[in-house]
């Protein structure tokens, strides 16, 4: 039996401190600082040029949106690797809205890319949630099958930025108060992601099932609906990504989005979220996206080929799951060895 | 010092666990100390509150597809009460847990609480009713804290829908100051021992403020201290006013912890009496049927030379500078609390788990470490504790699990064809009378005596000089358990040397020719068949060894 | 045979040794179903798409599926063991890489192709040593070696391509057995099939995999070595990997870093298709080849049949999901019936 922590409000706060600190978010928070503090020493124009700084804000903020989907279904020890074939058909869609219903007001397709990416996250959820197959698979056949759908949809076709109203396209440029629109955007879909993991039960239930899928149906949690959510917000989340891309960008392809799931499962590993699920934090894969996104920006400054970045990447996903092995290993060996004695 | 009750003279297994001579000698789970009232005769178990029970199952039935789980069975819980339920394996009481949960629904009969009829077709309803469960193994969630666990899906709130963390911290602080227990509510249940966890379920069960609480084989993995502490809890909840559910296979907590008793047998209820009024040898009759059969008397066999040497084993933590032998034809039983190390020896010396010194050697010739399939070659076989787990592969067929020690040598030219395999497998199926249809049954459906049959045939099947058993006969019924013991015994008299685990007392002292006793990972006796009494091997199990 | 129990030596127990007939347990499974898909699709290829049942048809075919029949075959023993290797496609690449690039810097081809071989055995002891020595899951390192081997594939080449191999060689990739419109490199491939195939289904160490992935505990209690066994599945998915990308070097003459990019998924539904449980435990290869062959007939047809090609993305995802969702069905159907023979009493 362990002993309680004494009640005084002195001790509590050095042991929230404490564990802020030994806290992944801030580690890999630091890192991207320190990053950004050696590369900006190199070339100051890395983070003093207007261009640079809001490049550097920007670009990630499409992946951080995907990131955060994906943390909370990788959470759910479940995984969804559609969420780029998704940004991309969504992307693609919002061209299309644009062309085919000339004046569509801009929240309209705001709210159809969101809408659409959800429905698309819906069949997702439906499958894993009520099937019971495995995510890997489901999300596999969907990541083929949105794309297929995409491709031959578009045809040969491409959106332009010609084909999309100035305002649209403004969005992916401007700024307010230096910090570019779309950053904004998703940094308050990512504060409101983080509460609603922290403080409603509808996201500690997600923990729990992924923690524990067998006691949490033993618990009486409804998982199946909780994690129809989960693939709802991914799609979402997705599809919203898509419409920041076709802003962004404002060319889409029918490849555009390629590639994304694997960055976003990347960002929420170094993140802190462990691949099986219950921990890690949305913050965490927040974090990661952009000290992903960053390390591709700072390596060429930093005397690195850009064409080592993939190289990089790929180092980065394998040193944070093997801290966080030994992490969890050691904690383990504490906890037992506390347990001892007792 | 009295002689054990169990040499040749003995009329029965029975006898021996009669509540008067248990109280004395009190198995092994328990060691003593200041004797209970209970213990001293004096029945302290108050009659239950009259009045409207607070759960009552009548002529409930379910079946599955063929297989009919319940056909008659009845229960009624009382306010104020804790009540037993017992029965072999396969009379249907987890299926009536699983109802009163929720997990299952009723065929037909009918399920009242505190007078009015229910009918949950989830978990969530039966807890939201006042009906909380604690299963053998306890389902946490390993990543979140100890408050959390406890309110998953309730957790207090404020404003938004916003957890209030501080006062679910506090009202944890409370429940565990109420069970006069102290855990650290912020930390992960990672790493928590059983009895801790058991602790954390049974205070989900009172923030449930739950009328009913139903406690499945809760002690199967408590040391005698936590023991204590879970009947206190029990006891405490019981003079609440709450009604308990008891389910276990050991008599002396049965009749140390409750106060009604009821027997099922084959899904059907048998009997229900207090416990004031009966007997072991009475409920363990309508348990069964019959009369108990005797323990098989063991074979006279000649030992032979040392087969098995064990040399200054340690590891870390766990057991520490362990040595013995075992010679051919003797049956050596390592007898200890749950919990004292026993299994991991086993382990250790099999390969399964790593020792930092220390050797093994079969016939002269060094065990490597860590290396099961080395062990193997040399002669050793491990009949393993976790039957479902570690001794076989639930989704396999019978013919693969049998042959999965010897495949290698089933192989021609290294190719392994079925006919080959399936040859072995009703050679040696049928001579451990495993009962099964087809060789390509799964093992999964078979009932625990058979699936610990076909692991003793996968076993024997590699001809091993030693035979290590964790724990032969747990969870498996009275007909099949002889079976076993038979089996040992004759074993042992053809020549195997035998290395058995257990923690029954009376299979202890009726197999063994040598007691070793273990306490936290050292060896504190050795006790010859001659001298091997409840009282020597219990004090052996819990004081420090004597040097003599 | 004398009988333990009671000792003497009584007439033994009767076994049947199936419960079903033979003909249930070869088609009423998901190896059959897979089949019966295959024919199927062939039979109404060939007849409503024009030029179908050509020779060339097939050669085009078999020269395009080589890549993923290869990788197939190490692959569907790391998911039977309850494993994934999502970094195959990466080690293809690399391997080509370093083939090109040693090529281009004088080394005979044997050679290099040699050297591009233990590189792909070393990535997949790399994976092999994350996975079984450090204990990481396998999905994670893969998505990370994935990335790396890409990474250094495209890092060592850049944007560039070798192109300058002899006509001997990419000739030989491409040529056919006599007449016929079978391509030389499946002698290769048959070969490899026929030894794996014996290793996973008639050996000892094939019942170890499948013990593995039902039961990796109880396999480990029984003498399998487990973590040896998944650390030489992943050596196997590097080097045939490896392979693979040295054909697919040769085949299209250019080595390039972005080879294959995407096959590992290609892969991965092909050997689910054909009947591999994701859990693990559950499998056949004879299935397996059906189902890349499924995929690759399809994908041939509807190009002839001037259906864009994705539309072939978007039914081997539609089959994929069908084909897991009805295994899942199947389960459930599964577990709500009783088999006779079955013990009366819930264990």
């Amino acid at each position: 039996m362990s002993v309680t922590t004494a009640e005084t409000t002195g001790s509590r706060v050095t042991a929230a401190l404490g564990s802020f600190v030994k806290a992944r978010e801030t580690g890999i928070l630091l890192a991207l600082a320190i990053i950004v503090v050696v590369t900006t020493a190199k070339n100051p124009n890395f983070l003093f040029s207007n261009d640079g700084f809001r490049d550097l804000l920007l670009t990630p903020s499409i992946l951080l949106l995907v990131a955060v989907g994906q943390a909370i279904v990788i959470i759910t020890r479940n995984v969804d690797l559609s969420v780029g074939s998704v940004l991309g058909l969504t992307a693609y869609l919002t061209g299309r809205l644009f062309i085919d219903i000339p004046g569509i007001p801009i929240i309209a397709v705001f709210l159809a890319g969101l809408v659409f990416g959800g429905l698309l996250g819906l069949i997702n959820g439906a499958l894993v949630a009520f099937a019971k197959v495995p995510a890997l698979v489901i999300t596999l056949g969907t990541l083929y099958a949105y794309r297929g759908i995409n491709v031959l949809w578009t045809g040969s076709d491409r959106i332009n930025a010609s084909d999309m109203p100035k305002p649209f396209l403004a969005l992916g440029t401007q700024s307010i108060l230096f910090i570019p629109v779309l950053t904004i955007i998703a940094v308050v879909v990512l504060i409101a992601a983080g509460w609603y993991m922290r403080n409603l039960r509808g996201g500690r239930e997600l923990y729990a099932i992924g923690s524990d899928p067998d006691a949490a149906n033993l618990y009486g949690l409804n998982v199946t609906r909780r994690v129809l959510v989960a693939f709802v917000v991914s799609g979402a989340l997705a599809g919203l990504a898509g419409v920041l891309y076709a802003a962004r960008y404002g060319t889409v392809n029918s490849q555009a989005g390629s590639g994304f799931e694997l960055e976003a499962v990347g960002a929420a590993v170094i993140g802190g979220v462990a691949i099986f699920g219950g921990s890690g934090t949305v913050w965490g894969a927040a974090i990661g996206a952009y000290l992903l996104f960053t390390i591709n920006r700072a390596l060429p400054i930093l005397g690195v080929q850009d064409f080592w970045q993939r190289a990089v990447v790929g180092v980065l996903i394998i040193g944070a799951i093997v801290l966080d092995r030994l992490l969890a290993l050691r904690q383990s060996r504490k906890l037992v060895e506390a347990r001892d004695n007792e | 010092m009295t002689e054990s009750p169990l040499d040749e003279n003995s009329a029965s297994v029975v006898e021996f666990c009669q509540p008067e001579t248990l109280k004395r000698f009190n198995g092994l789970a328990t060691p003593p100390h200041a004797p209970s009232k209970a213990r001293q005769g004096i029945n302290v178990n108050t009659a239950p509150t009259p009045g409207a029970p607070a759960l009552e199952l009548r002529t409930i039935s379910k079946a599955f597809g063929a297989v009919v789980a319940l056909a008659n069975a009845s229960l009624t819980l009382r306010r104020g009460s804790i009540h037993a339920l017992v029965g072999e394996n396969g009379a249907g009481k987890s299926t009536i847990v699983k109802i009163i949960a929720g997990l299952y629904q009723r065929d037909t009969g009918d399920f009242d609480l505190d007078g009015e009829s229910v009918n949950f077709t989830s978990t969530a309803q039966s807890k939201a009713a006042g009906i909380a469960v604690i299963y053998q193994e306890p389902t946490l969630f390993p990543d979140l804290s100890v408050t959390e666990n406890i309110f998953m899906g309730r957790q207090p709130t404020l404003s938004l829908g916003r957890i209030d963390r501080r006062l679910m911290r506090q009202q944890a602080l409370g429940l565990f100051a109420r069970l006069g227990v102290r855990i650290d509510p912020d930390r992960p249940t990672q790493g928590l021992s059983i009895a801790d966890q058991q602790i954390i379920e049974i205070a989900k069960a009172i923030s449930l403020d739950a009328t009913v609480l139903v406690m499945d084989e809760p002690t199967a993995a408590l040391s005698g201290v936590e023991v204590d502490r879970l009947f206190a809890v029990a006891r405490s909840l019981r003079d609440e006013g709450r009604a308990l559910l008891f389910i276990s296979h050991r008599f002396d907590e049965v009749f140390d912890l409750c106060d009604t008793v009821t027997v099922m047998r084959d899904g059907e209820y048998i009997d229900t009496s207090a416990i004031a009024d009966t007997t072991v040898e009475q409920i363990v009759r309508r348990m069964v049927g019959r009369d108990v059969t005797t323990l098989f008397p063991k074979e006279e066999t000649t030992i032979g030379a040392e087969v098995l040497r064990v040399d200054g084993l340690t590891e870390a933590g766990v057991f520490h500078d362990v040595s013995f032998g075992v010679r051919s034809g003797e049956i050596v039983a390592l007898a200890g609390l749950v919990g004292a190390g026993r299994s991991e020896i086993a382990r250790a010396v099999f390969g399964v788990d790593p020792y930092s010194s220390g050797t093994v050697s079969i016939g002269g010739a060094r065990v490597p470490k860590r290396n099961p399939a080395a062990a193997m070659r040399l002669g050793l076989a491990l009949v393993p504790e976790d039957r479902r787990k570690q001794g076989l592969v639930l989704e396999s067929s019978v013919a693969r699990n049998t042959t999965m020690a010897i495949r290698r040598s089933l192989a021609g030219f290294g190719l392994l064809f079925s006919p080959a395999e399936n040859r072995a497998a009703r050679e040696w199926a049928s001579r451990l009378e495993v009962k099964a249809a087809t060789l390509d049954t799964e093992v999964g459906t078979l009932s625990g005596g058979n699936q610990q049959k076909v692991v003793l045939a996968k076993w024997l099947a590699t001809n091993p000089k030693v035979l290590i058993v964790d724990e032969p006969t747990r969870g498996i019924d009275v007909g099949t358990k002889a079976e076993v013991h038979r089996l040992l015994s004759r074993l042992a008299g053809q020549g195997m040397a035998i290395l058995m685990i257990s923690s029954e007392l009376p299979e202890v002292l009726g197999m063994a020719d040598r007691v070793l006793v273990v306490r936290e990972g050292r060896i504190t006796a050795e006790i010859d068949r001659a001298d091997a009494t409840a009282e020597s091997v219990m004090f052996a199990a819990t004081h420090e060894e004597v040097v003599a | 045979m004398t009988d333990l129990i009671s000792g003497g030596t009584a007439t033994p127990r009767v076994y049947k040794d199936y419960a079903r007939p033979l003909w249930q347990r070869v088609l009423v499974t998901r190896e059959g179903a897979v089949y019966a898909a295959l024919i199927l699709v062939i039979v109404v290829a060939t007849l409503s798409v024009r030029n179908f049942g050509s020779p060339i048809t097939m050669t085009y075919l078999l020269l395009d599926v080589t890549p993923i029949l290869l990788i197939a075959l190490p692959m569907t023993l790391v998911i039977i063991t309850g494993e994934i290797d999502l970094s195959v496609a990466s080690v293809v690449g690399l391997s080509s890489v370093v083939l090109g690039t040693l090529h281009q810097g004088g080394m005979p081809i044997e050679a290099a192709a040699l050297v591009a071989i233990v590189v792909g055995a070393l990535a997949g002891a790399f994976n092999g040593f994350l996975i079984t020595v450090v204990g990481l899951p396998s999905l994670a390192v893969t998505i990370g070696t994935l990335a790396l081997y890409r990474g250094l594939a495209v890092g060592l080449l850049g944007t560039t391509a070798v192109t300058d191999f002899t006509e001997f060689w990419t000739d030989l990739a491409k040529s056919k057995i006599g007449g016929t419109g079978v391509p030389t490199v499946m002698i290769l491939f048959v070969l490899l099939l026929v030894v794996f195939a014996i290793v996973l289904h008639f050996t000892p160490f094939g019942r170890g995999i499948f013990a593995i992935g039902l039961s990796a505990e109880a396999a480990k209690f029984s003498g399998v070595h487990v973590e040896r066994t998944k650390f030489i599945l992943f050596v196997l998915t590097g080097t045939i990997s490896a392979l693979a990308g040295i054909y697919y070097t040769l085949r299209f003459g250019s080595a390039r870093g972005d080879n294959a990019t995407g096959l590992e998924l290609s892969v991965i539904a092909a050997v689910l298709l054909g009947g591999v449980s994701i859990f693990g435990g559950r499998g056949a290869l004879h299935g397996v080849i059906a189902g890349v062959l499924l995929i690759g007939v399809l994908g041939s047809a509807l190009r002839l049949a001037n259906v864009t090609s994705d539309v072939i993305n978007i039914i081997t995802g539609v089959l994929l999901v069908a084909s897991v969702v009805s295994t899942s069905v199947l389960n459930w159907v599964r577990a709500k019936r009783v088999r006779p023979g079955e013990s009366k009493k819930p264990s």
